[in-house]
């Protein structure tokens, strides 16, 4: 890895000067970045479980997750059951394996394309001064209804619970704050000498967006795709705990505790153990994003 | 200044007539008949065609909004189709919950995490700062509703200090009233005080790097009055914003809580009118949680005068 920024390669011939002291090792650049924030490290490795988890699903889990067996119904945890059943007889261990797919796809969907076309928006407001104001209206319209208010009405109003269904609605709902994040970028870059510059050389506008515009947004932006891909998980599993996402015949963390809800004070393990998963999961989002942001943006790592 | 709360106050109207227009049109950009989805897979095609009229789809969009909007700023939200009582009755018997809830735990939240986000700046680096920072990551994750069972197992089922589920109204006396909210508003409090007590310390941390808080102290003013008067103060426009944003948090968390906890509110009303699929209660709801958006932060912006004198419009 040749990419290593100039300053730090001026610092390791500073420090390597004095022979009493040696060079640093020499490392690529990814397994720098990862032994400096660890909380990438951390975030990372959890997430790649659970990944792991959704994967492999069908060979992980010991029985079928929408297998009804009225015979065991609410079981605690024993041997056969791992996590105990629901109030159909279903094995919860299975069904909380399963449940990853869900959350993970619903997660990464969102993030991937909110950011798709909140960028767009933002690029948009950004360049057309004419319909910076508008579009900027618009958008704080639409930031000022809760998230989960939005998706709810959008999933009253389509047929059926289906993840497609349910990652619309929460794009939709989340497709303003990376407009807003993305229009904030252009401006501050929009005015240094070198787009000047690049426009005075006669770059076309599509040009400057491309070259100059997007590679300083890029990094923001990753940022901000992992802090939604977190909030989507979380918007998934409250959707499907209120009945407003994904039928039981999809097995989402959310809709395993909201069949647990009328039991949770004599049966917790229900609530428990899909709450764990999801609460896992969206903290290994969270790290993999903190360590991230102190990654491309050092200064903010001291502070925030 | 006067003439700047007038124009401050102005531009929330293209807003609030923005959310009006943008949930309305819901109904009309989603895919399929509306009509035909809210009215179930078993519905008979004359109940189909009823609850057409009802929600006026039968009329043209222009005119249907006319009416409706009218409609919602005289306080008029039409009628519910499960109930069939004016949505404005079924609001109003639902607002003392959730509002008591909001309030309460916007109080907890305010209290408890400026100073922590204070102590974390101060002692800049050290294991009480790493503590609370390790609980604000935690905030962000743990989702709403399994930190109230959590709380609820431990404080109400274990230690049987204070009631599981319910509400109990002002009117019954501020004691148990305040009592049955505890839980709720703790619960909701998490994640607010983790977004509130980040921005604090942050902009703690640098404000007291700045050279008026080293004349302070050179001067000898007591490290309390330094955290406190000095620096506070200046810190103070950023917290009042990030507070103002996560109303939106507070609202999406009392949608689920009050289904945790039994709260008779407007989260309740609204989850319950999902099952119903009672579409216009659930506009109704979504239209006044948005107003109360818009307006406390338009109050949040009309402050920033109050707290820093520097700004002036």
């Amino acid at each position: 890895m040749t990419s290593a920024p100039p300053e730090q390669e001026s610092y390791v011939v500073a420090r390597a000067m004095p022979a009493i002291i040696s060079a640093p090792p020499k490392r690529n650049a990814m397994m720098r970045t990862l032994r400096r924030h660890p909380t990438m490290w951390l975030g990372g490795t959890l997430l790649a479980l659970v990944a792991i988890m959704a994967i492999f699903a069908p060979i992980i889990s010991t029985s079928d997750p929408s297998a009804m067996n009225p015979a065991v119904r609410v079981q605690p945890p024993s041997a056969e059951a791992w996590f105990g059943t629901d109030m159909l007889g279903r094995d919860i261990f299975a069904r909380s394996v399963y449940g990853a797919r869900v959350s993970l796809i619903v997660g990464i969907g969102v993030a991937l394309f909110a950011t798709i076309v909140g960028m767009i928006i933002g690029l948009t407001a950004g360049f057309v001064r004419w319909a910076d104001g508008i579009i900027m209206r618009i958008m704080d319209g639409m930031m000022s209804i809760p998230a989960i208010l939005l998706a709810i009405a959008l999933m009253t109003l389509m047929r059926g619970g289906s993840v497609m269904n349910v990652i619309l609605a929460i794009t939709i709902a989340e497709i303003p704050r990376v407009a807003r994040l993305t229009r904030s970028a252009v401006l501050s870059v929009r005015e240094l000498t070198y787009v000047e510059a690049a426009v005075a050389c006669g770059t076309s506008k599509l040009g400057i967006i491309r070259l100059h515009i997007l590679p300083n947004t890029v990094a923001p932006i990753t940022v901000q795709a992992t802090y939604i891909c977190a909030s989507a998980m979380i918007t998934e599993a409250i959707l499907s705990f209120i009945g407003a996402g994904l039928p039981t015949s999809i097995p989402s963390w959310g809709n395993i505790m909201a069949e647990g809800r009328a039991l949770w004070q004599v049966k917790p393990n229900i609530v428990f153990f899909p709450a764990i998963f999801l609460s896992v999961t969206v903290l290994a989002v969270n790290l993999l994003g903190d360590g991230l942001r102190d990654a491309v943006d050092p200064r903010l790592a001291k502070r925030v | 200044m006067g003439s700047y709360i007038f124009r401050r106050i102005l531009a929330t109207i293209p807003v609030v007539l923005f959310v009006m227009l943008f949930v309305f049109s819901l109904l009309y950009i989603t895919p399929g008949d509306p009509a035909a989805i809210l009215a179930g897979d078993q519905a008979t095609q004359a109940e189909i065609e009823a609850i057409r009229i009802d929600l006026g789809l039968d009329r043209s969009f222009p005119v249907r909004f006319v009416e409706w909007s009218s409609g919602v700023l005289r306080g008029d939200f039409g009628v519910s189709i499960f109930t069939r009582l004016p949505v404005s009755t079924m609001i109003q018997q639902r607002v003392e919950p959730t509002l008591s809830l909001m309030v309460v735990t916007m109080v907890i939240a305010i209290t408890i995490a400026v100073p922590l986000g204070v102590l974390a700046a101060w002692k800049h680096g050290s294991l009480i700062d790493r503590a609370i920072m390790l609980f604000a990551v935690l905030g962000f994750s743990v989702p709403v509703f399994v930190i109230g069972y959590v709380l609820a197992w431990t404080f109400a089922l274990q230690l049987g200090w204070l009631p599981v589920q319910g509400y109990t109204p002002f009117s019954e006396g501020p004691w148990p009233w305040l009592r049955s909210l505890l839980l709720p508003s703790f619960t909701l409090a998490t994640f607010y005080i983790a977004i509130i007590a980040r921005i604090t310390r942050a902009t703690m941390l640098e404000i007291l790097q700045q050279d008026y808080i080293r004349t302070a102290r050179g001067k000898g003013a007591s490290e309390q009055a330094v955290l406190f008067v000095h620096a506070l103060r200046n810190a103070s426009v950023p917290i009042v914003t990030v507070i103002g944003i996560g109303i939106t948090l507070v609202i999406s968390g009392a949608v689920v809580i009050e289904s945790v906890f039994a709260l008779p509110g407007l989260g309740r009303l609204i989850v319950d009118s999902i099952l119903r699929r009672d579409y216009p209660v659930i506009q109704a709801v979504i239209l006044i949680f948005s107003f109360v958006y818009v307006i406390i932060n338009l109050l949040i912006d009309l402050s920033y005068t109050v707290i820093d004198p520097r700004i002036r419009y």
